[in-house]
């Protein structure tokens, strides 16, 4: 039997949520009143639970290490948020939505939590429509949709390529009414360094004020970790500069379980490295493809004439071209899910057909889409006769009118046109589908610390479906955590204001300042950036996209190394006690080092492929992902002891009574 | 490449802070201007010197985290983009770039290039919402058919990413186009109309409270906005704002 419990309710699918919530305990009004509750980062989760848990009543402070809640990365998600609205009339149903997230996953989510988030999909697009969220919208004054990977039906609401900040601004300014109404305390440029247990519950944080480097001890009845993913341990990524693993992490060292660390998003769609300055990825949005078509030359000389500057993509011929996604995946063709798309670029590049200088990049061709369109424009606009000219010109009108940000973006960062040139892209490392292990209250191993959004583990299996980052983010915020939290509130309402006195905080305090004063002793040899960069080329290189054992046990013990030489030799300059941005990057690096090497771990130790995870002794002749659902159903639940290399891996055994577990297929 | 950089030191708030000039080579065009000055930042910490400090986070135009006053110009040269767009292409060899914070009163440098624009914040909170339950127990989302050419207005004003730049190119300071792009979104869309008068009110008193300076028209916050705020949106304040005033 596990030590996990994980808490699902009993009954028929469709009413486990209902039924859960009428049963659970609730805290009175005037209770409420005499509980506190901090919530660590201020995304789509942790921005959509603080504005709820204060709106009904508990006292929140919020920390985010940004100078505003609404610059959480959040804000940067293009495509849109999925739900279950069937406005289109094409069939959706919780039901459809709920089985899509599951196959998409791979089989390796949790049935009822992925359940319960198609359930309140709609809901989220009625409240945040409630709160002057400006989604797009047809001539008919009703909500637009659009597709994205993995789908047969259009379920995807959206703001142009903006849906993320869109939707971060409705949440930030949920946020804002109740800061106004003095029930939320913001802390910004505030980093949590560690989470303090009392009698073995989550009682409150060690945060830093990153303005002076005062270290300022925070106390609650309960901490909500809504603090993101981890894909900047790969240090280029999509994710923001400062995105970090470090709340989720000093949990995990605090108690928490680590679930599926390995299980890791590579985006098909971002813009490819041009150098080694680089640093970060930038996305291109999955709703690209719903118009743009993905291929590279079928001939290797083309590809070679490409790379060598001597020809150009529009003058390759359309038979000479492989549409390589179409041609191996005709039912979805262009949008499949993400995991299978990446894949299939890599395959196309390491044979050689790659069409940039350095070989890792693929093109995004929206010329058939630009005359597509620019032809029914030119026929509900009268001229029934347009030349292909007067068409591209429409065309380029519609394309600019749906992605017109996306493309600038483009151009500025490549230098070049896509609306006169296939764009390239090259898969990057974009979200983390693993983080804490949660139960379907969204509750750690530890009492009273939750984690929301992407910092938990709960509904993406091993490979999320894109726009359904966002739906859970909110989902976790707005509807779930604000229910689930009262049932283990609600036996503190007498015990009064935590006190930080306490030699817990004291004890919690002190490790911390040691820590710092620790990582500045360092030798001085390196930069920050120098250890964090390495440990990004060993990610990417042997935890990336493919993964062996001979190349994983190579980089637990590389992590490893580089971890004892970043202790020794780190450079740090400045004080601890004042602002200081090299100081805040150490110690996130020094915990993605740690991070690092339980991924490898966690890789090693499954040994199958699924979803993000391809490991290349598990696959079929055909390329494609060989799951072993016999011996790796399961959800990987890493208990720390010490270094990664000692962490006890623990299962929670999945479940499937309402979906058949078959061999993802979307050919 | 090789350029002098003349950036702006100042090690707190309440220190005195100047010009320092650090020359620079190796730089590529397709660095952004945030990579160059990462290199330039490595150079310094391997000279045991006290690296550079910005604001930065996305680095793909959308948080609104980077500033920087780039030769005099928010967000440098480029029209339509923020720092971390801005790609070293823009300049030439042998090129002297200044770079300082935003400046204005209501924003006072924290360190170097940082600046606390925590008073955009304050704005938001006096008013930039909608009085509505996050309970999720609200109308259908389809309910209330939007006119499309509102939504997409109201889209236009709400894609501001407050960054400042408005208020660092305006010679007085002025937060009027950050203000009135909120103040728009929620009067072009039926949700905002309940609390039209109070929610134009508050944030205008909270914005002259906080510093800023008056709108004279000029329209240089425009020319400099990375999102392409428009003017329009002033306009539409100028006229909530008269109004709530006879109503009240």
């Amino acid at each position: 039997m596990s030590v996990l419990d994980s808490k699902v309710p009993k009954g028929p699918l469709d009413q486990k949520w209902t039924a859960h919530k009428n049963k659970i305990n609730l805290v009175n009004p005037a209770n409420k009143r005499k509980i506190d509750v901090i919530v660590v980062g201020t995304g789509l989760a942790g921005g959509a639970a603080a504005a709820s848990l204060a709106e009904l009543g508990y006292n929140v402070k919020t920390f985010c290490y940004q100078d505003s809640p609404r610059r959480a990365h959040s804000i940067a998600a293009q495509g849109g948020i999925n739900a279950s609205k069937n406005y289109q009339g094409d069939g959706d149903s919780n039901y459809r939505l709920f089985y899509d997230t599951v196959k998409g996953g791979d089989y390796r989510s949790r049935e009822a939590n992925v359940y319960r988030l198609a359930e309140v999909s709609g809901n989220i697009i009625d409240q945040c429509v409630a709160q002057g969220v400006p989604f797009a919208r047809e001539y008919g004054g009703q909500l637009d949709n659009r597709s994205f990977g993995g789908v047969l039906v259009s379920r995807t609401f959206y703001a142009k390529g903006q849906t993320g900040q869109q939707l971060l601004l409705g949440a930030y300014s949920a946020m804002n009414r109740q800061i106004n109404r003095g029930k939320i305390t913001p802390y910004n440029r505030h980093e949590m360094l560690d989470l303090v247990l009392v009698d073995g519950k989550a009682r409150g944080i060690i945060a830093r004020d990153l303005v002076t480097g005062a270290i300022e001890r925070h106390s609650a009845h309960a901490v909500v970790l809504a603090s993101g993913g981890y894909g900047n341990v790969f240090f280029l990524s999509t994710n923001a500069m400062g995105s970090n693993v470090m709340a989720a992490w000093r949990a995990h060292r605090r108690g928490a379980y680590f679930a599926n660390p390995c299980f890791t998003q590579i985006h098909p769609t971002c813009i490819p490295v041009s150098g080694d300055h680089q640093s970060k990825l930038t996305l291109m949005s999955e709703s690209l493809r719903n118009d743009g078509r993905i291929w590279v030359p079928a001939k290797k000389e083309d590809a070679d004439a490409i790379r060598n500057g001597k020809l150009k993509p529009t003058q390759i011929a359309e038979e000479d071209r492989d549409y390589f996604l179409e041609r191996r995946y005709p039912a979805f063709g262009n949008l499949v899910p993400r995991d299978v798309a990446s894949r299939a670029a890599k395959e196309r590049c390491d044979a050689g057909f790659g069409v940039n200088k350095t070989g890792e990049a693929v093109y995004l061709d929206f010329d058939a889409a630009i005359m597509r369109y620019g032809k029914e424009k030119a026929l509900i606009s009268g001229q029934k006769d347009a030349s292909d000219t007067e068409v591209r010109v429409l065309g380029e009108e519609i394309i600019a009118a749906k992605y017109g940000n996306l493309f600038q973006m483009y151009e500025k960062i490549v230098d070049e046109n896509p609306y006169k040139t296939p764009m390239m892209i090259y898969p990057a490392v974009h979200y983390t589908m693993g983080g804490l292990w949660v139960d379907y209250n969204l509750q750690t191993t530890i009492p009273g610390c939750f984690a929301a959004g992407e910092a938990n583990f709960s509904d993406h299996g091993a490979n999320r479906l894109g726009a359904s980052a966002l739906m859970q983010g909110l989902a976790d915020g707005y509807f779930v955590l604000p229910s689930t939290i009262g049932d283990y509130l609600a036996d503190d309402i007498a015990t009064g204001t935590i006190p930080t006195d306490s030699p817990e905080f004291e004890a919690a305090e002190k490790e911390v300042t040691d820590r710092m004063a620790k990582m500045k002793a360092g030798k001085g040899l390196h930069s920050v950036d120098y250890y964090h960069k390495k440990l990004g080329k060993i990610m990417w290189n042997k935890c990336g996209m493919s993964r062996n054992e001979k190349e994983l046990k190579e980089a637990i013990e590389e992590i490893a190394a580089l971890r004892a030489d970043f202790w020794e030799n780190v450079k740090i300059p400045g004080d601890i006690n004042t602002k200081n941005q090299e100081l805040e990057k150490a110690g996130r690096v020094a915990d993605f080092l740690e991070l690092g090497e339980l991924f490898a771990k966690d890789a090693l130790t499954r040994n199958e492929s699924c979803g993000g995870h391809f490991r290349e002794e598990y696959q079929t002749p055909e390329g494609e992902a060989l799951r072993d659902d016999e011996n790796f159903k399961f959800v990987s639940a890493w208990e720390y002891k010490g270094a990664p290399k000692d962490a006890v891996l623990h299962k929670e055994e999945l479940v499937y009574e309402n979906i058949e577990v078959k061999t993802r297929s979307y050919k | 490449m090789k350029l002098t950089l003349k950036i702006w030191r100042q090690d707190s708030a309440n220190s005195k802070g100047k010009m320092q000039t650090y020359p620079i080579d190796g730089i590529e065009g397709d660095m952004s201007f945030l990579e160059m000055l990462d290199v330039l930042n490595e150079g310094l910490i391997n000279k045991g010197e006290t690296p550079v400090e910005f604001d930065h986070d996305c680095r793909e135009g959308i948080c609104g985290s980077c500033s920087l006053q780039i030769n005099g110009e928010p967000h440098g040269p480029d029209r339509m983009v923020t720092t971390c767009q801005l790609h070293m292409r823009s300049f030439k060899d042998g090129d002297t770039i200044t770079i300082e914070p935003f400046r204005a009163k209501a924003f006072p440098v924290i360190k170097d290039l940082i600046v606390d624009r925590s008073a955009f914040d304050r704005i938001q909170q006096s008013g930039g919402y909608v009085s509505v339950n996050t309970s999720g127990n609200t109308l259908d989302a389809n309910a209330i058919p939007i006119n499309k050419q509102d939504a997409d207005s109201a889209f236009a004003a709400a894609a501001c990413i407050g960054c400042g730049a408005c208020v660092a190119a305006c010679k007085n300071a002025s937060a009027m186009l950050f203000t009135s792009a909120k103040v728009s979104q929620y009067a072009l869309l039926p949700q905002g109309q309940v609390e039209a008068t109070e929610r134009v009110e508050n944030m205008v008193r909270q914005m002259d409270l906080e510093g800023f300076g008056n709108c004279t028209n000029t329209g240089a916050c425009e020319i400099e906005c990375p999102k392409g705020i428009s003017l329009e949106n002033i306009a539409r304040l100028n006229r909530e704002f008269l109004s709530a005033n006879i109503k009240g």
